[in-house]
């Protein structure tokens, strides 16, 4: 079921008070947060987010065109590093 | 064969079902569009009239169909690729999009089996190498 439209989009209030304060200084500096769940509003756009993927910091910078998607979406929590080829090391390990 | 909006030919059925011919129309839509339009859903498609048929086109403007709605999915997924979000990631590389194990089926969208990984004995190893070099 999707969220009620009365509530508005979710955002953490440590991140939401982080961006204002931003705003209002005019600053561009980079925030860091775990906050993988929060919906970017249009407040957040021109600001660089470092998202925690579970391990590091990945940097995403937040365009117009992402209003309405999570910050998560932007930070893989996996990599796929491809299958590895049946070499001669791999057989001798068996 | 009556034609609806240039390129569409439904066939001879009732045209509640003949206009989910339509990209874009399903029952409902086709039934609200009878509905509409004026015209008995339960009459078949042949048997229309110029005037019905007409009518049927005029109505079919309101809504989003075939090449419009075509263009706006691929728009779509575009700008999911574009915003690089995990959604465009999983539809640059052809893998499901919507949370589907991919350990085993998800062959609609993988296409044929290609097997990777170990391959047995030497002889049928050194065969793959020479058919596949990096």
């Amino acid at each position: 079921m999707s969220r009620s439209v009365k509530k508005g989009p979710f955002v953490d209030d440590h991140l939401m008070k982080k961006v204002e304060r931003l705003n209002q200084t005019g600053e561009k500096r980079q925030i860091k947060t775990w906050s993988r769940r929060s919906m970017i509003t249009p407040e957040f756009i021109g600001h660089t987010f470092l998202v925690h993927n579970g391990k590091t910091f990945v940097s995403v910078y937040v365009t117009e065109n992402m209003v309405g998607h999570r910050l998560g979406e932007f930070s893989p929590t996996r990599v796929f590093k491809k299958h590895g080829a049946a070499t001669d090391k791999t057989v001798a390990l068996k | 064969m009556p034609r609806v909006i240039g390129v569409d030919i439904p066939g001879r059925k009732r045209i509640e079902y003949a206009l989910r011919y339509i990209y874009g129309i399903g029952l409902t839509k086709a039934r609200e569009i009878c509905a509409r339009s004026g015209v008995d859903a339960a009459t078949k498609a042949d048997k229309l009239t110029d005037q019905e048929i007409s009518k049927i086109s005029e109505v079919l403007q309101g809504y989003r169909v075939e090449g419009d709605l075509r263009r706006e999915v691929q728009q779509n997924i575009r700008r999911l690729i574009a915003v690089n979000a995990y959604r465009g990631q999983r539809h640059r590389r052809g893998l499901p999009v919507r949370g589907q194990r991919t350990k085993t089926n998800a062959r609609t969208r993988k296409g044929p089996r290609k097997t990777v990984g170990a391959v047995r004995g030497k002889e049928a190893r050194s065969a793959v190498k020479t058919d596949a070099p990096k």
